[in-house]
């Protein structure tokens, strides 16, 4: 599987990553060496195999639905790049 | 007083209830090494006065005739990907730097609950991800061990090369690891050191930093066999907190320890004899069973048929799930912001300025892989292959009890050695990741040095929360490879 640059920069889009234009000829490259590599999987025969997500064969356990934890905004703002008055704070996204 | 850095955490723990030294002599010791070792690079963030604290407390106890837990006054390093209240937790990357958790990892909890003492947070690969402790943002550590007439700095491993590094430099008694694909086994081979990953589900997720949720989990590196079990019965053990840690009795793993593999079936995968292996690994592989076979146990041959697809399986999985838990790296919440024009643009500059090349490279895979037209035919095929790949172990784990293997294709090597290739570099992970997909415990032994001097390890693969049979068979090979090298200046 060979990625172009246009696809790489679709994919940076999309994970919110800013790739400068020049690196993405080389990115192109590297990521399409290592998609050439896992393509051998399609070598394998998958038909009718259940695809794993985990390795715990139960079900998720369930707790009480209440309220546990919380109530201590100064600990949840603690590590905030700019917290202002008791709250995140992004850039203006409504004009 | 001979030097205390050398004791085994056993050895330690019946020193301090003897009261031959104290627990802050023992810190102290430690501390006053770590100060000789910064070239390694070894710790992030030292914390000498947490240690001296900790240390007086548990000597506090034990002078008081207080309840003493099983590490009391025990002086570890902690692995920076667990989240330790007000103490700085990077994970190795920019993106977390200078972030303070307020709240403290279920197993860091339970470690000083136990009376463990802190010394400081280990370097690590960025986000866990790398084989060589090349990718932190804080810099390479270097492994203590090199090889004879060469002055070459080798990789101590990764991701836990900190944890490793620290380990065997006598920089720390133990370490707390975490292993998403060998991340544990992998460094504590390269650094002649024990490492065990134990089966996922043992140990609460709660609080590490995430990297691959449906791999990762947490485990020790010591010096025996004897350390990791009374490190790891301590780590282990539900909690409400994490739903995929699972609600069963922790056995008394030390207790387990009872030498005795007699009738014990240990299986030797023939595709684990993989193209170009080294004579030396090969070698050392069949020692390893010559070793189990003179104690009593049963050596067969097994078949695992689908090893050869674990490691590009593990590299659409661990991508896919990277991809996801780190969207929550957004310069909104927590760690780096750099400022942009709109919300996009934040996140973007954010992104771009705070992970580093691997990181970035590995979301961009899972980023792709999850997309739409590609979920099918990468994402969801390497979920049916996992199927497949534990599959081969259930079926492998009727006829024996446990696996052994080499844990590495290599002994250590030097920075500059497979580095154009991303390819080249996964491969070091060829014997470990299997275990991580099969969510089974996987333990790596130290067996003997290379024709250089470096030490090399064999695995043991154990049945998943079946911890005792592989530390009891990881024992029985400790004992007959007699491991006692040192680094050199050590």
């Amino acid at each position: 599987m060979s990625l172009d640059s246009k696809t790489v920069a679709n994919i940076a889009t999309l994970a919110r990553i800013r790739v400068p234009e020049a690196d993405l000829p080389g990115l192109a490259q590297e990521l399409s060496g290592i998609m050439t590599w896992i393509e051998q999987l399609n070598e394998v025969d998958t038909t009718g195999v259940q695809p794993m997500s985990g390795v715990l064969a139960r079900d998720m356990p369930r707790r009480p639905d209440v309220v546990n934890d919380g109530g201590d905004p100064n600990k949840v703002l603690a590590n905030a790049p700019e917290p202002a008055h008791g709250f995140f704070t992004v850039p203006k996204v409504v004009e | 007083m001979s030097d205390l850095t050398h004791l085994t955490i056993a050895a330690a723990l019946d020193g301090l209830a003897a009261k031959k030294f104290s627990a802050r002599e023992l810190t102290n010791a430690h501390i006053t090494k770590m100060g000789q070792a910064k070239g390694l690079n070894a710790y992030i963030t030292e914390t000498p006065d947490i240690a001296c604290a900790k240390a007086d407390a548990s000597d506090k106890r034990r002078a008081i005739g207080d309840k003493v837990g099983a590490l009391d006054g025990i002086p570890l390093g902690i692995k920076d990907l667990f989240c330790t209240e007000g103490v700085q937790t990077t994970a190795g990357s920019h993106i977390l730097e200078g972030f303070k958790p307020t709240y403290e990892s279920t197993v860091t909890t339970k470690l000083f609950d136990a009376g463990a003492v802190m010394l400081g947070k280990l370097n690590l690969d960025e986000f866990a991800m790398g084989s060589s402790n090349k990718t932190s943002y804080f810099g390479n550590v270097i492994n203590p061990w090199k090889r004879q007439g060469d002055n070459t700095d080798l990789v101590p491993g990764g991701s836990s090369g900190g944890s490793s590094a620290a380990v065997a430099a006598r920089i720390a008694m133990g370490a707390t690891g975490t292993d998403t694909g060998g991340s544990i086994r992998q460094p504590a081979a390269l650094t002649g050191t024990v490492g065990i990953k134990p089966t996922y589900g043992r140990c609460s997720r709660w609080g590490i930093v995430a990297f691959a949720s449906s791999l990762d989990q947490a485990g020790p590196i010591a010096r025996s066999v004897e350390d990791c079990a009374i490190m790891l019965g301590v780590m282990a053990g539900h909690d409400p907190k994490d739903s995929t840690s699972v609600e069963m009795a922790v056995p008394d793993f030390r207790k387990g320890l009872t030498g005795d593999i007699r009738g014990l079936r240990i299986g030797i995968p023939k595709e684990y004899r993989v193209d170009g292996m080294s004579q030396e690994i090969s070698d050392l592989w069949a020692k390893g069973a010559e070793w189990l076979k003179a104690q009593g146990a049963e050596i067969k041959e097994i078949s695992l048929p689908h090893t050869k697809y674990a490691l590009p399986t593990y590299y659409i999985i661990a991508p896919a799930e990277a991809s996801s838990n780190l969207a929550r790296y957004d310069g909104v919440r927590f760690g780096l912001r750099v400022p942009g024009n709109s919300l996009d643009e934040m996140y973007e500059l954010t992104r771009a300025a705070g992970f580093g090349k691997e990181v970035k490279r590995r979301i961009l895979i899972g980023t792709y892989v999850l997309s739409a037209g590609y979920y099918d035919a990468y994402y969801l095929q390497a979920q049916k292959i996992r199927a497949l790949i534990l599959k081969d172990f259930t079926d492998a784990f009727k006829d024996v009890d446990v696996i052994l293997t080499p844990s590495t294709p290599s002994a250590a090597f030097g920075f500059h050695e497979n580095e154009d290739d991303p390819v080249q570099m996964y491969l070091n992970d060829v014997f470990t990741v299997t275990v991580n997909l099969a969510g089974l415990p996987g333990i790596s032994v130290p067996a003997g040095l290379d024709s250089n001097g470096l030490p090399l390890g064999l695995q043991m693969i154990g049945r998943a929360f079946d911890e005792e049979t592989l530390l009891r068979s990881a024992q029985a090979l400790e004992k007959a490879a007699n491991f006692t090298a040192l680094p050199a200046g050590v």
